[in-house]
Order: C-alpha cells, then sequence, then structure tokens
C-alpha cells in the first residue's frame, strides 16, 4: 500500500476535502459531546463496554459456538470464512442458488474490507449499495473517507450532477438534499420491492440468543433485512456480545458517540427465521480474515473491542486534516491505525502506527475505551526501525550519559551551526518544513560555571 | 466448510490460551430512571418531538376521532389484532399484503411494546398489535399509539420489559428516518415512513 505520508500530502494540498472535513468532523464532535454530557453514567457505561468486549475475546471460542448454536435453533444457517475469498464465494453461491443477477446491501465496512462487491460483481451479481452516501460513491466508482459519513468529500452540486447522469431518469434536478435524497428513494424503492436477497453486515451479534443487530438511520438497513425472502449477513467473529442484555449497553454508547444522536432512527433486531415475517431463509456467515491474529496479540487484542462509530475519527487531529483516504483501508483513523497493520500484519502497513501524534483524544471519547495511543506505541515497537536512526539513537544516549562528551558535542554543534538552517543526509526530512532554531550562543553549562562556578 | 469452522475454533483458542483473565464485568451503570409517571410521559413527547416526529396526546374515548382526522380518509393498513376503537375508518387489515400493496397504502396504525422516554424509542415486537416489519416500513406514514404504562425512563428498563421477546423480531424506532450525508444537513424520510406520528393515550389499559 502507499505510505501514509505520501498519501496525506495529496489530501493535504485539496483544500475542498479540507474544509468539508473541518465542517463534518467539528459538527459532529459537537453533536457528540452534548448527548455524551447529558448521560450521568456514562464512564460506568464505557467501564461497562470495555469490560464486556475484553470477556468476549476472552471466550471467543465458546461464544462463536454458542453463537451458531442459536443461529441454527432458530431456523438460520451458519457459514465460517477463513478469509475474504471464502466469505464472498459463500455470498456468491446464495445468490446464485436464487437466481439472483442483483442483491440489495446495506452499509457494511466488513463487507468492504473483503471486497464483496467486487467479488459478486466478478461473478454476475450486481450489488446495489442503499445507504444514501454509499449508492453516491457507487454510482461515481468512488471510495469512502468517513466511516459514519463516506461522502462527506462531496460536495451537493457535484451529488446533482452524479444523480442527473444517471439514476435522475432525465429529469432537471436541483442541490436541495430534499429533493436529492428522494430522487434516492424513488431509484431505490422498486429495488427493495423487487429483491430476491438481501445482504447485510451487523452491529453485533448476541451469543446467548443468535440475534443479529443493524443500527442504522435511513430504513435501508430494514428495507434489506426484512423484504427480500433470502438474507445473508456478514459478521466479523469480534462483533458477539455474551448475552441479549449486554445491547442496553451498546445501544447507548454507540448512537451518542457515532451520530451525536440519543438513538438512531432505526435499529433492527432478528433471530434467525421468523414464520411469516421477514426472510424465510437465513445466513450468517462468519468472517476470520486476520481477526484471530489481532486477537493473538494481548496488548493489540483491544482493537476489537471497537464497535465502529467514529469518535476516534472526528477528534483526532491526523484525521482531520488528512481525511479518511490516506489511510489505505476501509478504517480510516486512530482506529484503522491500529486495526489495519494487525489485520494486515504489521511489515504490510508499518507508516500507520506512525500516523498520530499520540496526543490522547482518541483514547478520551472511545466509548469502549480503546487505548490506542498504547496500542499504536506497542505496533511502533514492532516495524523496523531505520538504519541511520538507530545509529543516531545509539551515540545520542552515550552522549547524554557523559558530562564531558556532552559539553563537547554543544561545542561542536554550535561551530559546526551553518546559516542555511538545513540538516543534510538522512535526516533532511526533518527540517523541510521546520526552521532549524539556532544554537545559544552560551549553553546553560557555562553560563553556570562563569556565574556560580568555583 | 467444516475445515474453516474447525481451523478458525483452533486458530481462536490458540490466541486466547495464554491471556491473563480479564477484568470482571462492571454494571454500575443505572438500570432503573428516577422521574414519576406524568415526568416519563413529558420527557418521552419532548424527546419525540426532538427528532421531528408529530405527537399527539390523547384519551381512550377520542382517540378513534383523532385516528379519523390523521388518516382524513387515506387507505390505512393495521395489523390484524388491533382493537376496533383503534381502527380509522378507512382501515385494511394485513392479511398478508404484498410488498406493492404495502407500497400502496397511505399510511399505517400499530401499538408498541415499549417506549423509552430518555431516548424516544419506541420498540416494536411484532405482537398481534404491531403487525410483521414490512407493515410499519413501507408505508410512508407511521403512527404509532402508546399507552402510557408502556413508557420506561431508560434504555435498561427497556430491555428488562423484553425479556422473554428475545426471538422475535425487533425493531427500535427514533423518530422518521433520516440522513445527513449531503454536506450533514439532515433530510427526515429517505427509505422508511417519512412521518412518524406518535399518540401517547392517557388511560392505561
Amino acid at each position: 500500500m502507499t505510505s501514509f505520508p505520501e498519501a496525506a500530502r495529496i489530501a493535504l494540498g485539496d483544500s475542498q476535502l479540507r474544509h468539508n472535513l473541518r465542517n463534518a468532523t467539528t459538527t459532529i464532535r459537537n453533536k457528540r459531546a452534548r448527548v455524551v454530557a447529558e448521560v450521568p453514567d456514562w464512564e460506568e457505561l464505557r467501564e461497562a463496554g470495555r469490560t464486556i468486549k475484553a470477556e468476549v475475546m476472552r471466550r471467543l471460542d465458546e461464544c462463536l459456538l454458542q453463537f451458531e448454536e442459536s443461529v441454527q435453533a432458530a431456523g438460520g444457517q451458519v457459514h465460517w470464512a477463513r478469509d475474504a475469498a471464502e466469505a464472498n464465494a459463500i455470498v456468491l453461491d446464495v445468490a446464485r442458488a436464487h437466481d439472483a443477477s442483483e442483491v440489495v446491501k446495506v452499509k457494511s465496512l466488513t463487507t468492504d474490507e473483503i471486497g464483496l462487491n467486487e467479488a459478486l460483481a466478478a461473478g454476475g451479481v450486481h450489488a446495489i449499495e442503499t445507504d444514501f452516501a454509499e449508492l453516491i460513491l457507487q454510482l461515481d466508482g468512488d471510495w469512502p473517507s468517513h466511516i459514519l459519513v463516506p461522502a462527506i468529500h462531496r460536495n451537493r452540486s457535484e451529488i446533482r450532477d452524479l444523480f442527473m447522469r444517471t439514476i435522475g431518469d432525465g429529469r432537471e434536478l436541483s442541490d436541495d438534499p430534499r429533493e436529492l435524497a428522494d430522487t434516492a428513494r424513488l431509484y431505490l424503492r422498486e429495488k427493495f420491492l423487487d429483491a430476491k436477497v438481501g445482504v447485510s453486515g451487523a452491529n453485533f451479534g448476541v451469543a446467548e440468543t443468535g440475534t443479529v443487530v443493524v443500527v442504522e438511520s435511513e430504513g435501508n438497513g430494514r428495507m434489506c433485512t426484512t423484504l427480500p425472502p433470502v438474507l445473508v449477513t456478514v459478521l466479523g467473529i469480534e462483533k458477539l456480545v455474551p448475552t441479549f442484555a449486554d445491547l442496553e449497553v451498546f445501544l447507548q454508547l454507540l448512537p451518542r458517540s457515532s451520530t451525536g444522536e440519543r438513538m438512531n432512527p432505526y435499529t433492527s433486531l432478528w433471530t434467525g427465521v421468523t414464520v411469516g415475517d421477514g426472510p424465510q431463509e437465513f445466513h450468517v456467515v462468519l468472517l476470520d480474515n486476520g481477526r484471530t491474529r489481532v486477537l493473538s496479540d494481548e496488548v493489540g487484542r483491544q482493537a476489537l473491542h471497537c464497535i465502529r462509530c467514529s469518535a476516534c475519527l472526528n477528534v483526532c487531529p491526523v484525521y482531520t486534516r488528512t481525511g479518511g483516504h490516506a489511510y489505505g483501508s476501509v478504517y480510516p483513523g486512530p482506529i484503522g491505525a491500529i486495526l489495519t497493520p494487525q489485520l494486515r500484519g504489521v511489515a504490510k502497513a508499518k507508516s500507520l502506527p506512525y500516523a498520530s501524534s499520540l496526543c490522547g483524544a482518541c483514547y478520551e471519547v472511545c466509548p469502549v475505551k480503546i487505548d490506542i495511543p498504547s496500542v499504536l506505541l506497542h505496533l511502533r515497537a514492532q516495524t523496523e526501525k531505520d538504519v541511520a536512526e538507530r545509529i543516531a539513537m545509539r551515540s545520542l544516549a552515550r552522549i547524554f550519559g557523559n558530562a564531558r562528551l556532552y559539553e563537547w558535542a554543544q561545542r561542536l554543534a554550535r561551530a559546526g551551526e551553518r546559516p542555511a538552517r538545513r540538516v543534510p543526509g538522512p535526516l533532511a526530512t526533518w527540517t523541510q518544513t521546520r526552521e532549524l532554531k539556532p544554537f545559544a550562543k552560551e549553553t546553560f553549562r557555562e553560563w553556570w560555571s562563569r556565574e556560580r562556578g568555583a | 466448510m467444516n475445515e474453516a469452522r474447525d481451523e478458525i475454533l483452533a486458530r481462536t483458542r490458540a490466541a486466547i490460551r495464554e491471556s491473563t483473565p480479564p477484568d470482571p464485568v462492571a454494571r454500575a451503570y443505572r438500570t432503573r430512571g428516577l422521574l414519576d409517571d406524568p415526568g416519563r410521559v413529558a420527557l418521552l413527547g419532548e424527546r419525540l418531538l426532538d427528532y421531528r416526529a408529530r405527537v399527539e396526546n390523547t384519551t381512550a374515548a377520542a382517540l378513534r376521532d383523532l385516528l379519523d382526522e390523521i388518516a382524513r380518509g387515506g387507505r390505512i393498513g393495521v395489523p390484524r389484532g388491533l382493537p376496533e376503537t383503534w381502527r380509522p375508518a378507512s382501515s385494511v387489515e394485513d392479511d398478508g399484503l404484498s410488498t406493492y400493496e404495502l407500497d400502496a397504502l397511505d399510511g399505517v396504525v400499530t401499538g408498541c411494546t415499549v417506549a423509552i422516554a430518555e431516548t424516544g424509542t419506541l420498540v416494536l415486537a411484532g405482537g398481534e398489535m404491531e403487525g410483521r416489519r414490512a407493515l410499519t416500513l413501507v408505508p410512508d406514514v407511521h403512527i404509532c399509539v402508546v399507552r402510557t404504562d408502556q413508557i420506561v425512563e431508560t434504555v435498561p428498563e427497556a430491555f428488562a420489559a423484553l425479556l422473554g421477546f428475545e426471538h422475535r423480531p425487533l425493531t427500535l424506532v427514533s423518530g422518521p428516518s433520516a440522513t445527513s450525508d449531503i454536506e450533514l444537513e439532515r433530510v427526515e424520510g429517505v427509505h422508511g415512513p417519512r412521518t412518524l406520528i406518535v399518540v401517547i393515550l392517557k388511560e392505561a389499559g
């Protein structure tokens, strides 16, 4: 993948993107702060969220088996997928078994992660994204830039032009968001009513009951999980919670942290198949795709606690400037910086653990208290150090450890100071954007020995 | 795919084998609210208005007239178990309507199982008076009648009330459907009902 610094440089040059991002992240951040402040037991809820997730990870094998049994008992079918290819093949098989050339799909990071749409397309099945923002991106061949508002980098006139070119049915459209939303409603309604197969991700799966939970705003999630006769849900194995009652914690934490609402407009919970209500054939695909690798690292494991609220993106001084594309993954921002390298292997995304100033704002807002800064440091320790940096650090350590050597180095630095104030060689990048401060004419140690010295 | 199942379980077990036991689950959060009955009813109304739902307060005696006034003669779907006095004159019973027939309705009237004041949420649990999920999803107007004795203050109280309903399809509704995807400007109503009318019924029963 392109390294974070390279990708970020391109993003930082896009002033429209930076303007949109600043607007969006500030607005959502303030909304979140308002509704979180309303909750007197917010810290207790966070602690409950953290400890429940830690408990799930510790007993994940049991929870998975219990979930499988519960879904099957309720008339659902459970599939297991070690990687993206296996998961995609399962979904494609279901679509083919029902002769579906189209499936309707709810926005889902997990299915983006495994490239499901592309895999289905290769198999002759078109996946229609039904979330408003995802539809915009799909129609334009673009990529999400924010977990929660994926098309935040596009403005209304761009969306109007796009709709007139694609789904507008030849009508003249204004750039009024109401009219644009109605255009999408009209276009997708027919798709929903006729769909044979629906595909979703999920926010939670309940081990105790086999219940699957989808949290959303627009109603496209309800449409996709209710109207088609067949439903396939792709569930990352880390999304389980032990009991049904545990949802009372997460359904308070998630909406307030995510959209800054007390509760999102729609939350759907279903368990297997219900006669006379909704899909009569239900498949759930339990996906590993690197998650057991993350699980095996006791420090890094907490990245799996993430409930995908995106609060950490909106407070991050790095994300709010670069946006999501620079992270080169469907999981951007601080959580992406710890999740992506672990899912793929640190060697494949070694610049990401450095895409942070370690300010800790992400940890403070995280609804399940993931200590992102500590995991970042933990991952940095696993990346290979630059040889020059290693030699420099070792020499510095020696100089700082010896008073005479230290004084000698200070004099040498002053003597060697050049008017250009740029450091040559491998450290040049440091001074590309910074002025090197001139050394003091007299060091503190020299002053001390002159004034007070014996 | 038993091979995949076995391998994922084996990887999971290998990953957690050496782990130190986690902290015990901490449940120090509120499981009960503090408001009295009128306080709860008022809070629910306020929170629903905040999400731009329309809120009406009425009594059992006046319910039918209110529903007729809201329905204005439109074709309004109702679930089979809805009481006679909760049905507007122009109601159509859902005896297995097709999705296109549901789409042709002007609205729907249902009850609910529990309502959460603090979050302005109605919980539909697929009961006799709530109907199947498609009924409250496809028509453009959802009129939901809430009895005051169904209103709880907090989310945990709602989950306590849902004990025994875990296996039913559940839908939590908090305001009409909405999107903020275009420049964060909120638009009510994308795919779900664009209008949500909550009728709070004063007398219990």
